[in-house]
């Protein structure tokens, strides 16, 4: 059995553990608000712009000459996988969930004999996969200097992905993230943006637009920004999600902070009451043998 | 009758501007300035550097934007824009970092020749607000 100085110290330690989750869930609390509303405040320009593109793609008459980041390059051998995560840790399951979902659609990928290269977006999404798909992985992002998620930074990982698209290094292209449902749920998503996926929402809209200049020409320049558009609100769904997530397990750490505090008084009283039973034992003891 | 119809601004943090009782708006749109009135046919177009203009009931307002898509429909007019700010919030010194950046965009000499005509506008509205 531990002596009394050591279960003091434990006591303190778990105390002062304690304290630090629950600041960090107070933190994780006030950002998430601000994450959430950023979320929502995101949301009507994706969704516009989604609309834009739905009508203008019903627009093109002949799907031949459709840009190839609408209508894909036809093949579909090497698969690019965009996993973003955090750049920190201690935030519950939010980044093994994106994981265990990447690697499942990995393994997939593989079992049919494809190419797959990943890019991985955040540290923490590096760290896990780089023991196993080390040698897949072609590119590392990472915004740790970024305090939100900003356009800017979503732009420079559109730009990449295009810039390979280009390049030919890729056919279809999925990002992984987490969406957020509330703080308790994340849902980890897997999304496909080029090429785009929108044949199972086709309104029959039979609004007929003017396009200046024509179709094809709006449609080379919005796709790229639809790219980085969708990076975009995948980051800040993210970001929302990480708060979230690491709301709730501080909140768990504090509760279980807490349990064990109580576990271990009640552990330090009965000791302390055994040592004072066991001394009074021995001076009556002593008392007696005179 | 009443000759309103309703725009809306948004970037992509937030939805910029809202307003319901707009009477004319002109956008610098890809092939020149584009009036739009009330019962405009619908349009997608997109948009190049420049000043966009709306007038409306409650007073003309500018704004600066860098690029974007326009929409209208049903008397809606939608302007997706990643970078947008109010020519009258517009101080010098943010008016002048813009410039500086849209300066040495344009002076590069490996971007193509679209980038640079988008780069040369950038220059030319900005040096025009004042």
């Amino acid at each position: 059995m531990a002596s009394l100085d050591d279960l003091k110290k434990r006591i303190a330690s778990v105390k002062s553990t304690q304290k630090i989750t629950k600041a960090m869930k107070m933190v994780a609390a006030a950002k998430l608000r601000r994450a959430q509303e950023s979320a929502e405040r995101g949301r009507p320009y994706s969704e516009k712009m989604n609309n834009i593109i739905l009508n203008l793609s019903n627009g093109i008459s002949d799907k031949e000459y459709a840009p190839k980041l609408l209508s894909g390059t036809g093949e579909n051998k090497v698969h690019l996988c965009v996993v973003m995560t955090s750049d920190r840790g201690l935030c519950g399951g939010f980044n093994s969930n994106i994981i265990k979902k990447a690697k499942s659609y990995f393994s997939k990928i593989l079992n049919e004999g494809k190419q797959l290269k990943i890019i991985t977006v955040g540290s923490k999404g590096n760290d896990q996969l780089k023991r196993v798909y080390g040698d897949k992985i072609i590119e590392n992002i990472s915004f740790k200097e970024s305090k939100n998620a900003n356009y800017f930074d979503a732009d420079k990982v559109g730009k990449i992905i295009i810039e390979k698209f280009e390049a030919g290094m890729f056919d279809i292209c999925t990002i992984f993230y987490n969406q957020f449902k509330n703080v308790i749920t994340q849902l980890p998503q897997a999304q496909q943006i080029i090429p785009l996926n929108n044949e199972e929402d086709h309104n029959n809209s039979d609004e007929s637009y003017e396009f200046e200049p024509d179709e094809d020409e709006i449609l080379s320049n919005l796709l790229p920004k639809n790219i980085s558009t969708q990076i975009f609100k995948a980051m800040l769904e993210n970001s929302a999600s990480e708060q979230g997530s690491r709301m709730s397990a501080m909140d768990n750490a504090t509760r279980n902070a807490g349990e064990m505090v109580d576990k271990l008084t009640i552990e330090y009283n009965r000791s302390r009451q055994a040592a004072i039973t066991k001394e009074l034992i021995e001076i009556i003891s002593g008392a007696e043998s005179l | 009758m009443s000759e309103e119809f309703k725009i809306e601004i948004v970037n992509p943090e937030k939805s910029f501007l809202v307003k319901e009782d707009v009477l004319e708006v002109v956008v610098p749109a890809f092939e020149g300035e584009m009036g739009i009135l009330k019962d405009h046919i619908p349009i997608i177009s997109f948009l190049k550097p420049g000043i966009i203009k709306v007038f409306s009931k409650s007073g003309d307002k500018n704004y600066y934007v860098e690029d974007g898509i326009i929409e209208f429909k049903n008397n809606n007019l939608s302007i997706l824009t990643s970078t947008i700010f109010s020519v009258t919030d517009l101080d010098k010194s943010k008016q002048g970092d813009l410039l500086n950046k849209a300066e040495a965009e344009a002076s590069k000499s490996e971007i193509s020749d679209q980038a640079k005509y988008l780069a040369d506008q950038k220059v030319e509205v900005l040096r025009s607000i004042n």
